[in-house]
C-alpha cells in the first residue's frame, strides 16, 4: 500500500472490498428490457451506461462468435434478424407445445420435432435453449453492473413475473446459475414495484399493482400492515402484453394494404414500425406507419383512435383478470386505495383510462414504469443482504395438483396460498405388491390435466409390497419463498422413503444443466481476467482520491519539480485506467506511488510534529504501530 | 464442554421436561422457544396445533385481528428472507417455521376450515372433512333447490340477490357453529359445517354465473 494512506486518521481508511463483499444488486430481467439497480440506504439507483441509459434490450445476437447483447444486437436485428434472439423470456420453461399456442408472436425457428423438454431455438446454426439465452443477457447485465459498481457482483434479486409457473421460474434461477450469479430471491414483478414505491413506509391498507409488459401481464392486489407487505392474490395472463399491441398494429397494416404474406425480414421490421407507432401514438392523435412487404413500400396513416379500437379487447381482458384478483381477495374495487402502474404497455393512454375507470381513481405512475421493477429488486437485495424492517409474504400464483384417475385434477396447494408452504397428501396402492407408482404433478386451474400444465413426472419406486389399498403413502409438496416445488414421499406404515425421481416436463435434466455448466466454465477464465482487471483500477481509483485529498490539506509541502513528477505520473494513471490493460494500470500505479514518495515522507513528518506535541514518546510509538496495522 | 457434560447437566436440570438442547449450542432451551437465547440460532417449531402456533386460545370464536397481527409478528421473525446470511440448517428451519405458520394463519382465519380443524382436534372424524356426498337428504334437496333458481337467474341482478341471501345465510351458520363449539356439540357442529361448505360451493358458483353474465352484458 502507498505510504500517503499511512497518515489516514483510523476509521477514514477507505475499504471498499469490505463493503463490498455483502453487495447484492436488483435485475429485471424482462422480455423487451432489462434493468439492473442497487440499494444503498434504502434507496435505488438504477446502473446507467455511460449515455445514462438504464433499459438493455433483452436481445440477444449469435452473429459473431460471442453473443452480443443489449443495443448492438438490436442494430444486428435489422439486417441479420435471423441470427438474433429477441423476446426470449416468453418461451421461458416452455415445451414445443405451448409454442404452436404463441406462434405468430415469436419470430424464432423452433430446433426440430422435439416433443419432450424445454424447447430449443435454432439461431445462426446454434441450438440453443431460451435458459442459455437468457444466461447471455444476465451475464451481460452482470458485466455492465461490474463496470459501474467496479468490483464483482456474484449475488442478485431476479423478479419474476407473478404468474410465472414453476418450469418458468427454475428456468430463470438456472440461467441466473448459468451466468454465475447466485440468486438470493426470485420475487415477484408486482411485488417488487409495490415495494419501489415505498408503500411500505406509507400508508396501511390495499394496493393493486397493475404490471403490462411486452409479454406478460400481472396484477397483484397487497396489504400492507405493520410493515409487511402480503399478496393477497395474484393473477394476469402469461402471454399478453404490448408486443401484443405491436402485433395488433402490424397485422392491421397488412390487412390494409392487401398483403398477407411478407418475408421474415420484413415481418420483423414491420413489428418494430408497429412498435414505434405505438409509441408515437401516446404522444400524439396521429403517425404514419411504413413498410414493405416483398419488395413493395408502402405508408398508412393511423390514428389514435383506430389503434385504441385495435387494442381495447385485450385491455378489457386484463380488467377481467383485475376483477377475479377482487374477487379472489373478496375485496370490492373502490377498497383499494392506490393503484400503482408498472411496464412500458401502461404509457399507452388507453390502459391508463381503462384502469383508472375500473378502479374509481387515478393511478400512480411517478416512478419510470420501466425501471420501478428493477428499483424494487435492488431494495429486496439490500434487505436480503443487509437487513430491514421490510417483509414481503408472497403468494403461489396457480394451483399445484396431481393427475388422478381419468386425468382429472386433485389439487394439492390452491393457488394465492402463502408462501412457504408444505402440505401433504396420502395416497395408496391400488394393486397388490405394487411397488411403485407414477405421480404427475401438474400447475393450473382447471379441472382436467390436459388444461393444466405438466410440471413433472414423479417415479416413486421401493414400496413395500402390501395388499391393495394397505399402503399409505404421505407425498410432501413443498414451495419454497421463491415459488419453487419440491417434492418428497414417505410410505408411512413401514417408514420407508420412497424414492423419486423427477422427470421435468419442461425444465432442463439435471444432464443439460451439467452440460451448459460445463460451457460457462470456459468463460471462467475470462471473467477471472476481468476481475482482476476491475480489481486494478478500483485500486487506482483509490489512490487517485487519496493523494487529491492530501494535496488539498498539504499542498504547501509540495515543490515545484515534484509536482511536476506527480501530475505526469497521475496522468499516466488515468490514461492506464481508463484502458483494459491490467499491467499499464500497475506499472503505472507504481510509477505514481514513486513520486510521490517525497511528499509522502514530508507529510509523515508533519504529522508526526503534530502528533509529538504534548505527548509522551511512548504514545506516539503506539499510535503509528496502530496506523501501520490498518 | 464435552457433549456428554452437556447432555448429563441438561438432565440434572430441575425443568427438564421443559427443556431440550438447542442443535446448534447444544445449550438448553425453552420447548417453545423461537431462538436459543445462548447462541440465538432459529430453533424448530415442533408439533403444535395451530392455536397454539400462533398464540391464539383454542375456540371457535377467534378475532381475525388478532389471528393476522399475530402471523405477521411470528413472520416477520421467522421468514426465510431473515435468514439469508445464515447457515443451511437455519435457512431449512426458517423455511418450515414460516411454512406452518402459513398454515396455521390459513386455517384459523377461515371459519370453515377453522370448525372442520376443530372437530379433528376433538377427535372426531368429522364428514366436513371428508370428500363423499353427505346422507343428508334435506341439506342436499336445499342445495340442489339453490343451484336450479340459480340457474335460472338470468341477470346481474337476480344473481346480486341471491348472493346477499346466501351471504345472510352464511352470517347465521358462523353464529351457529360458535354456539355449538361452545355448548361442545360436535355432531351438530359438524352438521353445520358441512352445511356450510356446501354453501361456500354455492357462493362460487354465484359469483362464477355473475361474472358470465356481466360479460355477456
Amino acid at each position: 500500500m502507498i505510504t500517503l494512506l499511512q497518515i489516514h486518521e483510523p476509521g477514514e481508511t477507505p475499504e471498499p472490498h469490505q463493503a463490498e463483499t455483502g453487495i447484492a444488486i436488483g435485475i429485471d430481467l424482462g422480455t423487451t428490457n432489462s434493468v439492473a439497480a442497487i440499494a444503498t440506504d434504502g434507496k435505488p439507483e438504477i446502473l446507467r451506461d455511460k449515455e445514462g441509459d438504464g433499459l438493455v434490450p433483452s436481445v440477444v445476437s449469435y452473429a459473431g462468435a460471442e453473443p452480443v447483447v443489449g443495443r448492438d444486437a438490436v442494430i444486428q436485428q435489422m439486417r441479420r434478424p435471423d441470427q438474433v434472439v429477441s423476446s426470449v423470456k416468453r418461451l421461458m420453461g416452455r415445451g414445443a407445445a405451448d409454442i404452436k399456442s404463441l406462434s405468430g408472436t415469436v419470430p424464432y425457428e423452433i430446433h426440430g420435432d422435439q416433443q419432450v423438454g424445454m424447447v430449443r431455438l435454432k439461431v445462426a446454426g446454434r441450438v440453443l435453449s431460451p435458459v442459455e439465452v437468457s444466461a447471455d443477457i444476465l451475464r451481460a447485465i452482470k458485466v455492465r453492473a461490474e463496470a459501474a459498481l467496479g468490483h464483482e457482483v456474484s449475488r442478485a434479486v431476479i423478479t419474476v413475473p407473478a404468474y410465472f409457473d414453476d418450469a418458468a421460474r427454475t428456468a430463470t434461477k438456472d440461467a441466473a446459475k448459468l451466468a454465475g450469479l447466485d440468486v438470493l430471491r426470485l420475487v415477484n414483478e408486482p411485488t417488487a414495484a409495490a415495494l419501489a414505491y415505498g408503500l411500505d413506509r406509507g400508508v396501511e391498507g390495499l394496493y393493486a399493482v397493475y404490471d403490462l409488459g411486452g409479454g406478460t401481464f400481472d396484477i397483484s392486489l397487497l396489504r400492507l400492515q405493520q410493515g409487511v407487505f402480503q399478496v393477497l392474490a395474484t393473477g394476469g395472463d402469461a402471454a399478453l402484453g404490448g408486443d401484443d399491441f405491436d402485433h395488433a398494429l402490424a397485422e392491421a397494416a397488412l390487412k390494409a394494404a392487401e398483403q398477407r404474406t411478407p418475408t421474415l425480414v420484413e415481418a420483423k421490421n414491420l413489428l418494430l414500425a408497429a412498435r414505434r407507432a405505438k409509441e408515437i401514438l401516446t404522444e400524439r392523435e396521429s403517425t404514419e406507419l411504413f413498410g414493405s412487404i416483398r419488395g413493395a413500400e408502402f405508408r398508412q396513416m393511423i390514428d389514435r383512435a383506430a389503434f385504441e379500437k385495435l387494442i381495447e379487447p385485450m385491455v378489457a381482458k386484463t380488467l377481467k383478470a383485475c376483477r377475479q384478483v377482487l374477487e379472489d381477495a373478496n375485496v370490492q374495487a373502490s377498497e383499494v386505495k392506490g393503484v400503482v402502474l408498472v411496464g412500458g404497455s401502461t404509457r399507452v393512454p388507453l390502459v391508463r383510462r381503462m384502469v383508472a375507470k375500473f378502479f374509481g381513481r387515478e393511478p400512480l405512475a411517478d416512478i419510470n414504469p420501466d425501471e420501478v421493477v428493477a428499483a424494487g429488486a435492488a431494495l429486496q437485495a439490500e434487505a436480503l443482504t443487509r437487513g430491514g424492517d421490510t417483509l414481503l409474504l408472497d403468494v403461489i400464483p396457480l394451483s399445484l395438483g396431481i393427475e388422478t384417475v381419468g386425468g382429472i385434477v386433485e389439487k394439492v396447494i390452491e393457488r394465492n396460498t402463502p408462501i412457504p408452504v408444505a402440505k401433504a397428501q396420502e395416497f395408496t396402492t391400488y394393486q397388490d405388491g405394487q411397488t411403485g407408482m407414477l405421480i404427475h404433478v401438474v400447475q393450473g386451474e382447471r379441472e382436467t390435466v390436459d388444461a393444466c400444465r405438466s410440471l413433472g413426472r414423479f417415479e416413486l419406486t421401493g414400496i413395500p409390497p402390501m395388499v391393495a389399498g394397505a399402503a399409505r403413502i404421505r407425498i410432501t409438496f413443498a414451495v419454497d419463498a421463491d415459488g419453487l416445488l419440491t417434492v418428497s414421499a414417505e410410505e408411512k406404515t413401514t417408514g420407508v422413503k420412497a424414492q423419486i425421481e423427477v422427470k421435468p416436463s419442461y425444465g432442463l435434466g439435471d444432464d443439460a444443466m451439467a452440460e451448459m455448466l460445463r460451457d460457462s466454465l470456459t468463460h471462467a477464465r475470462e471473467d477471472m481476467e476481468r476481475r482482476l482487471l476491475i480489481e486494478s483500477r478500483v485500486e487506482a481509483e483509490r489512490m487517485l482520491l487519496a493523494l487529491d485529498a492530501a494535496t488539498k490539506s498539504d499542498g504547501d509541502l509540495i515543490q515545484a519539480e515534484e509536482r511536476q513528477a506527480i501530475d505526469r505520473a497521475v496522468a499516466r494513471l488515468r490514461e492506464a485506467v481508463a484502458g483494459d490493460d491490467r499491467d499499464r494500470i500497475a506499472a503505472a500505479v507504481e510509477g505514481l506511488e514513486k513520486a510521490s514518495h517525497p511528499f509522502a515522507q514530508k507529510r509523515m513528518d508533519r504529522a508526526m510534529e503534530v502528533a509529538l506535541k504534548g505527548q509522551r514518546l511512548d504514545e506516539v510509538e503506539a499510535s503509528m504501530a496502530t496506523d501501520r496495522a490498518q | 464442554m464435552s457433549q456428554i457434560e452437556q447432555d448429563e447437566r441438561f438432565r440434572k436440570s430441575p425443568a427438564a421436561g421443559d427443556l431440550t438442547p438447542c442443535w446448534s449450542c447444544k445449550e438448553p432451551v425453552a420447548a417453545r422457544a423461537l431462538f436459543c437465547h445462548a447462541c440465538g440460532a432459529i430453533q424448530p417449531g415442533g408439533n403444535v396445533d395451530h392455536f397454539t402456533r400462533l398464540g391464539i386460545a383454542r375456540a371457535f370464536d377467534v378475532d381475525v385481528d388478532k389471528v393476522e397481527k399475530q402471523y405477521l409478528g411470528f413472520q416477520r421473525v421467522l421468514h426465510p428472507d431473515r435468514f439469508v446470511a445464515k447457515s443451511a440448517k437455519e435457512r431449512a428451519i426458517a423455511e418450515a417455521q414460516a411454512a406452518d405458520m402459513n398454515l396455521a394463519y390459513e386455517v384459523l382465519k377461515d371459519p370453515l376450515r377453522r370448525a372442520a380443524y376443530l372437530l379433528k382436534l376433538a377427535g372426531r372424524d368429522a364428514a366436513v372433512s371428508q370428500d363423499q356426498t353427505v346422507r343428508d337428504p334435506a341439506l342436499l334437496m336445499e342445495a340442489m333447490e339453490a343451484r336450479e333458481e340459480l340457474a335460472e337467474a338470468q341477470s346481474v341482478d337476480e344473481v346480486e340477490k341471491l348472493q346477499v341471501e346466501a351471504g345472510a345465510k352464511a352470517i347465521d351458520l358462523i353464529a351457529q357453529l360458535s354456539r355449538a363449539f361452545a355448548a361442545e356439540d360436535y355432531d351438530l357442529a359438524d352438521r353445520l359445517a358441512t352445511r356450510f361448505k356446501y354453501l361456500r360451493k354455492y357462493l362460487e358458483e354465484t359469483r362464477a354465473r355473475r361474472i358470465a353474465l356481466e360479460d355477456a352484458e
